[in-house]
């Protein structure tokens, strides 16, 4: 059995700065990733970021992925990292179990555990919809931003969020033709200054409107929409055909959870972070003493908020085994003061509202 | 084929929308007692496509809200291991 202090699941955003954050807290780590590099959704980012100055923002998210690689390293001697392994499940003695390269199964001790997991794709349900060239937007971000594989050569983006409206962009600059943006609510839930961007650059955005149905033989050759009324139905004879061989399914991700789930902490369907989230405290101890989490797995966000998340599960969870850091008042509070800012504007009423449902006192 | 044989809830079983709107007709309202009788959620993304859409499906039929409907049971491992795997490291007896 490998022991360690604080075992953290997930190399993304969020489990990238809690490991620095414990390290600096004196905790020895050791950090958990699926993949083959650590960065998570960053390492397909190309866009620069909003935020504050603190959360990097005005650089790329690849950029950024380096920046905490960076700070990783200087760390090293704290930091343990297992790339390749997956976990597989956490059981009530606070044993874990992981598999690496899928040839070796280990079983793992530590003292706390940060989960830091992120968030899957949300699917439609709509005929066809399992026709080769539907596609999921971190698919499309894999195969173009990590791969350099364009998806196809005309593009039917479904969903108007930030991740719709940057996709698209990034096609575009991939040379793909985006035919249309659609999304089934009355308006464009991404941030104006993206969907202008598109717009002047002549792809038409329908709101209110949802995919009928796909139309293709051995792959996808078409796409119909129509339009939703006011009580989200559908109106016959408003259908509008796209001659595509790609659709983008970008209609919102959900906390991956299911790790948390058998933990057997405290959890709840809470849809303005997106999905079932776990209660927690402000230092982010899910109703499992032991167990911490931060980022997406928690709430879906921003990568910023994940980052300052990870910053202060790191902090809180290193405090709970008895490694404080020297100035542990001052850096919880500058998180806090971090985290309230990210979610200061109108845009973040949901947010504001989804964490005050999801804090136990 | 209708439109509801056509649609895919589970990618992993290849459960359609019409399966799983059959079953929630003939009165099976509970995601765990649907898994075990379709193997959606069973499959190798333990639900991580589907789940969105069946607490969908079943609000729509119940009337209750998603957060009311009690979400599936997951369980370790959350992907396949091979069980020679776990033999080797049940040799350690730690």
């Amino acid at each position: 059995m490998i022991q360690t202090q604080l075992a953290i699941i997930g190399g993304g955003p969020a489990g990238l700065c809690a490991a620095i954050s414990a390290a600096e807290s004196g905790s020895k780590v050791l950090l958990i990733e699926r993949n083959d590099t650590l960065g998570g959704q960053l390492v397909k980012q190309t866009h620069m970021f909003f935020g504050s100055e603190k959360q990097y923002a005005s650089t790329r998210g690849i950029d950024i992925a380096k920046i905490l690689l960076d700070k990783l390293e200087e760390h090293k001697d704290n930091i343990t990292i297992m790339k390749d392994t997956t976990v597989l499940g956490i059981y009530e003695d606070g044993v874990i179990t992981a598999m690496r390269d899928e040839d070796k199964y280990m079983k793992i001790k530590p003292e706390a555990l940060i989960v830091a997991t992120g968030a899957s794709e949300k699917f439609l349900a709509f005929p066809n919809n399992d026709l080769p060239g539907i596609y999921g937007a971190g698919a499309v971000q894999t195969l173009m931003n990590v791969h350099g594989v364009k998806p196809g050569n005309k593009v039917l983006m479904v969903g108007a969020g930030n991740i719709g409206l940057i996709v698209s962009y990034q096609l575009m600059q991939a040379g793909v033709k985006v035919e249309a943006i659609i999304d089934a609510a009355p308006k464009i839930g991404g941030y104006l200054v993206h969907a202008s961007k598109i717009r002047r650059m002549g792809v038409p955005i329908y709101t209110s409107y949802t995919v009928k149905e796909a139309i293709g033989s051995d792959a996808l050759e078409k796409a119909i929409i129509w339009k939703l009324d006011e009580a989200w139905k559908p109106i016959a004879g408003s259908e509008i055909s796209f001659d595509v061989d790609v659709m983008c399914v970008s209609v919102g991700l959900t906390p991956l959870n299911e790790l948390l789930v058998m933990s057997g902490c405290e959890m709840q369907y809470i849809p303005e972070l997106s999905g079932i989230v776990p209660m927690r405290n402000e230092n982010y101890q899910t109703t499992v003493p032991h167990i911490f989490t931060a980022g997406d797995s928690c709430g879906v966000e921003e990568a910023s908020s994940a980052m300052v998340e990870g910053y202060l599960a790191g902090l809180c969870a290193s405090d709970h085994i008895g490694n404080r850091h020297p100035m542990y008042e001052e850096k919880k509070a500058d998180f806090i003061n971090q985290l309230e800012g990210l979610r200061s504007g109108p845009e973040a009423a949901h947010i504001r509202s989804g964490v005050e449902k999801s804090l136990r006192r | 084929m209708t439109n509801e044989e056509n649609t895919i809830v589970c990618r992993c079983s290849d459960v359609t929308l019409k399966e799983l709107r059959d079953l929630i007709a003939e009165g099976y309202t509970d995601y765990n007692e649907i898994k075990r009788l379709t193997r959606i959620g069973m499959g190798p993304c333990q639900g991580k496509t589907c789940t969105q859409i069946v607490l969908r499906e079943l609000s729509m039929a119940t009337g209750k809200k998603v957060s009311e409907i009690e979400n599936q049971k997951n369980r370790p491992p959350v992907v396949g291991v091979k069980l020679k795997l776990i033999s080797e490291e049940a040799q350690n007896n730690d």
